[in-house]
């Protein structure tokens, strides 16, 4: 048994991974997990990259909350992305807290956490992280890299800054930037982090986090996630288990109990100063600034092929940002299919029952 | 895997498309003649399709497919990026088919543009004795529920195309899918048309 496969692995990669702000890690070390049988010529593989706040276990237990993989509607035994079929990767992204390098992990040159002196990172950055961790696992190329959100601006990324190493490449429920109003919700989020005095310049105990502000942090991002129709349905104005309202100002509304559930359970498994960095590594994402403005430029070089899916009610990566990128790789000759889904759910779509967003994915992987 | 045969409208589409040609098919459906061009003629097919269920069955079957609208949609795609490009049965459905049929011809080196014949002697039957817009075979839907909202007749079109300075390099009408070579304008309901800038 190859030691390399399997769930739960991780490793360390010796040697200075230098960074795209600046910053220079002096090691740098991934947690993945990897399910299936890579094919003898290694042409099976698929990487699926996680958003934000979610993991490496995109097809298994959670080891902290106990839930089930993140994306098991898609990834897993008759599923589009099967284990049967394919080598499937999915790694901790450069800048989390569940193993990979990140504030949390030691310096190894003075042997404290890095906290807020880990370096700025970006999605380029994540991504030449998982092509570091590609080459550990000698895969020169992939079938297919697969992301949904912050996912889907990796996986966008691996086309433009790994041309030659991605043979299609899934985008759903995404964008090429980061616009005005994205920037401002993650503002938000780290402005309620920052604002807890237990954060402490980021330079808090592990036993002692900002948890209120990371909880409110998530609170704020979650509405973004949902759609108002969504809302709505699920909550109305409906009152929690009360008959009329306090005339105070506990969680009255059942929208309020569950967002402040939402908050309460986040801060279980996740870090605030990870919060910080990954949230700020989104904002600076705008694949075509470095082509002078121009996206069509930036896959000018690509040689994949592109699905795209949008979600009608998905307000903060909405259908428009999907165009663009669509109306980009048309320009620059590459062949893309795109659709936009009918859906309830606001953003959270793409992790919910959607069978046609398996159809279209399923298809897309087996041409 | 046999591919299924194409509808006799479609085939005559089909006939216009080389071997292995850059085909882009707007209004495609569900992929129909795209997947039967790459099965048959080796093409490499592009479609944009308006319905979304469409577009997923179209990709489900291995095509690359955009939801979009002609309309809008082609002014994003370059000059003369496909050998052939298709747009069947869907012309009279546009808000702007003048604008369409240059796009057409700009992104593509050909353009293969069917539509049903307003022409035809039952539709001009229809109007003349019943005094109301004709439900046919090929014009199956009432008035003011059918996307069709500009209607044209084999002669119409061909004046449209000298209006346009477009050259025709063939031209044929369909009667029940065979080609109707005496009096197309009122004995074909379908024009096929192939064009060039």
């Amino acid at each position: 048994m190859d030691q390399r496969f399997g769930l739960d692995r991780s490793i360390t990669l010796a040697g200075d991974f230098p960074l795209a702000g600046g910053g220079v890690l002096p090691e740098l070390t991934i947690a993945y997990e990897t399910y299936g049988t890579l094919a003898a010529d290694a042409g099976n593989a698929i990487l699926i990259c996680h958003a934000l706040t979610l993991d490496q276990y995109v097809a298994s237990a959670h080891p902290r909350t106990g839930k089930p993989g993140w994306w098991t509607r898609l990834v897993g035994p008759g599923k589009p992305v099967d284990p049967a079929r394919h080598f499937i990767i999915c790694a901790n992204v450069l800048g989390g807290c569940m193993g990979s390098s990140g504030p949390t992990s030691i310096d190894p040159r003075d042997g404290q956490p890095f906290a807020m002196r880990f370096p700025v990172i970006t999605i380029s950055d994540m991504v030449a992280a998982q092509a570091r961790l590609l080459d550990h696992l000698g895969i020169a190329r992939l079938a297919a890299v697969i992301g949904g959100s912050m996912g889907g601006m990796q996986a966008l990324t691996w086309a433009v800054n790994h041309a030659d190493r991605v043979e299609r490449v899934v985008a759903i429920a995404t964008a090429a930037r980061h616009s005005a109003q994205n920037i401002a919700f993650h503002e938000v989020g780290r402005q309620a982090i920052m604002a807890d005095p237990k954060w402490r310049g980021g330079a808090y105990a592990a036993d002692a986090p900002p948890a209120d502000g990371l909880a409110v942090a998530r609170m704020a991002a979650h509405i973004t996630y949902l759609s108002e129709a969504g809302l709505t349905e699920k909550f109305g104005r409906r009152l929690q288990n009360r008959d009329s309202v306090s005339f105070g100002f506990d969680a009255d509304f059942q929208v309020e109990s569950y967002l402040r559930h939402q908050g309460l359970s986040f801060v279980e498994r996740f870090d605030a100063n990870s919060y910080l960095y990954i949230t700020r590594a989104m904002d600076y994402f705008d694949l075509a600034e470095p082509f002078g403005g121009n996206l069509a430029r930036a896959f000018a070089a690509t040689r994949s092929r592109f699905c795209l899916v949008s979600f009608t009610s998905d307000w903060l990566y909405p259908t428009a940002e999907s165009r663009r990128i669509v109306k980009a790789l048309n320009a620059a000759g590459a062949p893309v299919s795109f659709v936009e889904l009918e859906s309830p759910f606001g953003h959270d779509a793409f992790l919910l029952d959607a069978p046609e967003m398996n159809r279209v994915v399923h298809g897309f992987l087996a041409a | 895997m046999t591919p299924t045969p194409l509808r006799s409208d479609l085939a005559a589409v089909a006939a216009a498309v080389p071997d292995g040609a850059r085909v882009l098919d707007i209004g495609c459906g569900d992929g129909g003649l795209l997947a039967w061009l790459r099965d048959t003629k080796g093409v490499e097919g592009r479609g944009i399709e308006l319905d979304a269920g469409k577009v997923a069955a179209a990709v489900g079957r291995g095509l690359a497919v955009v939801q979009g609208d002609a309309d809008t949609d082609l002014a994003d795609y370059p000059d003369a990026a496909f050998d052939v490009v298709i747009l069947s049965n869907t012309l009279q459905a546009m808000q702007r088919p003048a604008d369409v049929l240059a796009q057409l011809v700009r992104i593509g080196r050909r353009a293969v543009v069917s539509f049903p014949n307003f022409g035809h002697w039952r539709v001009r039957l229809g109007l003349l004795l019943g005094g109301r817009m004709p439900v046919t075979r090929s014009l199956p839907v009432s008035w003011h529920e059918t996307p069709n909202i500009h209607f044209c007749t084999i002669a119409d079109f061909e004046a449209l195309t000298a209006e346009m300075g477009l050259t025709v390099e063939r031209a044929a009408g369909l009667a029940a899918g065979v080609e109707q070579s005496l009096w197309p304008n009122l004995l074909a309901d379908t024009g096929v048309f192939l064009l060039r800038r």
